[in-house]
């Protein structure tokens, strides 16, 4: 039988890796791609919430808000991520500097 | 074995497994196609869980939108001829050990927690989803509404060519 608790510890093996590639990827692209992964995770469990434990529909609609606001914030970080290749000609995160007094 | 456990299991190693590539390959290319099978993992999840209009939402903006920006994003801050497009990880020890005791708190608490057991008998959603947005969800709506329109012409002012520049 399938519950709720399956999808709580699916959500959290999600939301860890997401914060393992946060933590160490180099790649402004691939810390991106983590942060889908959070944010996937976090939906998950707005989704399983829905279902089992509140009995209405509120988990779901925040999970559409979700994907809306990870939408906007891919658009905005990729645009920050193509500025900082043209000024610094790397993806690299830790090459970004030039706000270090 | 249920025919509702079986399937939950499939979708949850291809979205834990893909994740996993997605964080540990060296590759920025397999780890953008590791993230469309982890995107299309969570739908079918979705799917499990009674959430149709969202499954489809997540069909066309992840897959649809926000991967082909990712992939925009890989082709555009490389040099055409860089063609193994490695990355690099850094402190993945440490890394590990912070990610690894995240992992244990959060499951320990979704184990160990009483939680209140409401279920809802899986309907389609699509036209309950659309009543709520357009009456008890309508200043949320407008409000997404806005922070697109907002992310649109920030994303287009930030990389745009500066003309004294």
């Amino acid at each position: 039988m399938i519950g709720l608790q399956h999808y709580l510890v699916l959500a959290a093996a999600l939301f860890s890796l997401g914060i393992l590639g946060l933590l160490t990827r180099r790649n402004a692209v691939n810390v991106m791609m983590s942060i889908e992964l959070i944010l996937n995770a976090a939906n998950v469990n707005l989704v399983a919430f829905s279902r089992y434990a509140t009995g209405n529909m509120g988990g779901q609609l925040f999970g559409v808000f979700v994907i809306v606001v990870a939408a906007s914030e891919v658009a905005v970080a990729l645009a920050i991520i193509l500025t900082l290749y043209r000024l610094r000609r790397t993806p690299n995160l830790d090459e970004a500097d030039i706000l270090k007094g | 074995m249920t025919a509702e456990a079986a399937v939950f299991w499939a979708f949850a190693i291809v979205t834990v497994g893909s994740a996993a590539v997605v964080v540990f390959s060296r590759t920025l290319i397999y780890s953008a196609f590791a993230l469309l099978f982890t995107f299309f993992g969570v739908a079918g999840l979705y799917v499990l869980l009674g959430a149709d209009f969202l499954a489809a939402t997540q069909l066309l903006i992840y897959v649809g939108g926000i991967l082909v920006l990712l992939l925009f994003g890989v082709m555009l801050t490389h040099k055409i001829y860089d063609l193994d497009l490695k990355t690099e990880t850094t402190q993945l020890a440490s890394g590990l050990i912070v990610a690894a005791g995240l992992f244990v708190i959060l499951a320990t608490t979704g184990l160990r927690t009483q939680w209140m057991s409401v279920p809802r008998t899986p309907v389609p959603t699509t036209a309950e989803i659309g009543r709520l947005f357009l009456g008890q969800y309508l200043l949320p709506f407008e409000a997404a509404s806005v922070l697109l329109l907002v992310a649109l012409l920030g994303a287009a002012m930030i990389v745009r060519r500066r003309r004294d520049a």
